[in-house]
């Protein structure tokens, strides 16, 4: 008896330092088409930690896996408006900022701009900068609006007798209030965060006057379509919107995919990598944050991806045609007009979204 | 007594194990065939009944910006336990347009799919349970095959028919006929549901049909009766099992249909299953997704009500 009481208690002490050192999992939940190809098997063969990867096309399924809790999920990659209610929740961990020593590799600017969504910068790292704006293709456009057509403005999508030409051809939307609405508050020369409902209800109207030529609402249906030319123009995000035009070169179709940050101004996101509050491997996940914050290694996934990443010393790393590409990484003066996007109080989202529905559905 | 068991054969032996346990249950009043219904009870309560109540649950709390997003009903406060139901999910389910819009809708977008699977089911299963047995079966098999590769994939394959410059368009294009928008439309939704539903609706008309007595067509042919004839007085009505069995199979699943829609319909084919996840994912609103699910049920559980009489009704003729 006393034999295996001790056994059990040998046990338990050799255990107890596997415990306390994690075991070598990270569950890592991203964004589809967001991260290099060879990003995970090079952290997996430095550390050894073995990596499981999914993924998400909208922040709503998120943010509803970290209200249900316990999703599992080591690493999630919430964009800024979304991890700001996020934090307010509980629902993140804040960041053990010793164990991110590359967290000095980040654009001092972008951390504050970033700051006004995370206060203090304490719970996300910014992953990839991006923007949403207009996606299309170069030929079918210029066929159904004439040569001289202005392809520099928001008016491509948000003028009636303008997108009605591009009806035909195929305009998708993002299904996504928030950003959509803002976009169109914006575009009115109101502000993109305002919480007034009469503002709220002249972005209806705006979005009601468009509304016929739109095919659908979607958030990741348009890489594909706008590619192979089933879509002409898409509301979408820019890195999205360079992987379909990326898709249409190498399939030699004849479709030329072109990417518009609209002169008017663009809504600018910042993705963060952020760890949830019951995440199980916490320490793999900081190791990862900082793996990720490593100059070549975020360069490589901005390469791939065509995503802006706010890492100053990466920038050497970057290839020349991404980093010269306006789109990617915007002149001072398109950065100058950006806007970010704030989360909304509860009330308020409670009325975006059946403003949302109402726009969709006509219901 | 004595007389019925054939000496040859001896009485089933039991396995010794078996009988001990046996023994014990009947002990505290448990038959073995108590055990048999207990089973499946058991996995209803677990599996629907539980996470019904669950959900009837979180549909009468109100929505909160937390760790779970919803209020909780019970609350302790100076010693008493306080229960709050909040009913304002459900009277927002009448007072929105939305709500009553969408469930029409969903009825209308499953009752048309459902006609037109039983229309192109019926002639399909009718082939079958007449074709020659060596032909049946292979044909029975090309039923069931679809199933063989995921339902996620099949509806996707649509779209490669569908798209502008897909399978059908490219074909029509051969005769110079401009390329129709078939996709992000309610039309892409009928096709999607009747082609995914079609081998429910053919599986139980073909056990009917096949199960129809040869000879009652012979009869009536004897005594006159044109095929068509025959075929409303004769097949129509003693196959009405079957017709109501599928109806029910592809009505009640197209009701709730989300994939469907949101793959292949467009911004204006509204359906409960796509408002339920607006409400659930956009929204974060958890307690009226919880009420729009429960109306959804009540919406569901009628009309089977009202099939299930009408089969009882049949059966009792």
């Amino acid at each position: 008896m006393n034999k295996t009481l001790a056994l059990a208690f040998g046990a338990l002490l050799a255990a107890s330092p596997a415990l306390a050192q994690e075991e070598p999992v990270l569950n890592v939940y991203n964004w589809s088409d967001y991260i290099a190809e060879d990003t995970i098997a090079n952290f997996e063969a430095e550390t050894g930690i073995k990596v499981n990867y999914d993924v998400y096309d909208n922040n709503e399924i998120v943010d509803a896996k970290l209200l249900a809790g316990n999703s599992g999920y080591d690493i999630v990659v919430p964009s800024g408006n979304f991890l700001e209610r996020q934090i307010k929740a509980g629902l993140i961990l804040p960041l053990d900022k010793s164990k991110l020593p590359n967290l000095a590799n980040l654009d001092p600017a972008v951390m504050a701009t970033a700051a006004s969504q995370d206060p203090d910068n304490a719970h996300g790292v910014p992953y990839m900068i991006n923007t949403i704006g207009l996606g299309y293709n170069v030929a079918k456009v210029t066929e159904a609006l004439g040569p001289d057509a202005d392809l520099t403005s928001w008016d491509l999508l948000f003028k009636p007798e303008v997108v009605s030409k591009l009806a035909d051809c195929g305009v998708a939307v993002l299904d996504s209030p928030s950003e959509v609405i803002g976009i169109a508050l914006h575009y009115l020369g109101l502000d993109p965060n305002s919480e007034s409902e009469e503002d709220l209800a002249k972005a209806e109207e705006l979005l009601n006057s468009i509304k016929p030529s739109i095919r659908y609402f979607h958030s990741s249906q348009y890489i594909d379509d706008l590619g192979n030319g089933e879509i002409c123009l898409a509301l979408g995000y820019s890195g999205d919107i360079f992987i379909a035009a990326d898709a249409a070169a190498n399939a030699g179709q004849g479709n030329e995919v072109s990417y518009l940050i609209p002169k008017e101004g663009a809504a600018t996101l910042f993705d963060f990598l952020a760890i949830p509050v019951d995440a199980p491997h916490p320490d793999n996940a900081h190791k990862f944050i900082n793996y990720i914050l490593e100059p070549q290694v975020v360069a490589a996934i901005t390469n791939y991806v065509f995503y802006a990443n706010p890492n100053l010393p990466a920038l050497e790393f970057v290839d020349e045609e991404v980093k010269s590409n306006p789109g990617i990484y915007p002149p001072a003066e398109t950065i100058a007009k950006a806007f970010v996007m704030k989360a909304h109080s509860p009330e308020f989202e409670e009325v975006l979204t059946r403003t949302w529905t109402r726009i969709k559905t006509g219901q | 007594m004595t007389a019925t068991h054939d000496p040859t054969i001896p009485p089933p032996r039991r396995l010794k194990p078996w009988n001990a346990v046996e023994r014990g249950l009947a002990k505290v009043g448990i038959s073995g065939r108590m055990l048999v219904l207990i089973a499946p009870a058991l996995w209803l309560l677990i599996f629907f009944l539980v996470p019904l109540a669950v959900v009837f649950g979180i549909s009468l709390a109100t929505k909160q910006f937390g760790r779970p997003p919803y209020s909780a009903l019970l609350s302790t406060e100076d010693g008493t336990v306080q229960l709050t139901l909040h009913l304002s999910n459900y009277i927002r389910l009448f007072t929105d347009n939305l709500y009553v819009a969408a469930y029409l809708s969903s009825i209308r977008i499953a009752a048309i799919s459902t006609i037109i699977t039983l229309l192109v089911g019926y002639p399909m299963a009718y082939a079958i349970a007449r074709a020659s047995d060596r032909w049946r079966n292979i044909l029975l098999m090309l039923v069931i095959l679809p199933f063989f590769t995921s339902f996620l994939l099949r509806v996707y394959a649509l779209t490669g028919f569908m798209r502008g410059n897909g399978v059908i368009n490219q074909f029509l294009g051969l005769f110079g006929i401009e390329p129709l928008v078939m996709m992000q439309t309610d039309f892409a939704v009928y096709v999607g549901i009747v082609y995914t539903y079609l081998p429910f609706m053919i599986l139980p008309l073909y056990t009917t049909l096949v199960k129809l007595d040869v000879s009652l067509f012979e009869a009536s042919a004897d005594l006159g009766g044109r095929p068509l004839r025959t075929f409303l007085s004769i097949t129509l009505p003693l196959s009405l099992p079957g017709i109501i069995a599928g109806s029910m199979l592809v009505f009640i699943p197209a009701i709730g249909e989300f994939v469907i829609p949101s793959l292949l319909g467009g911004p204006e084919t509204l359906m409960i299953g796509r408002v339920l996840w607006d409400e659930f994912f956009t929204a974060a609103n958890w307690p009226r997704a919880a009420a729009v699910a429960v109306a959804m049920l009540v919406v569901v559980v009628v009309p089977i009500m009202l099939m299930q009489r009408a089969q009882s009704a049949v059966v009792e003729k």
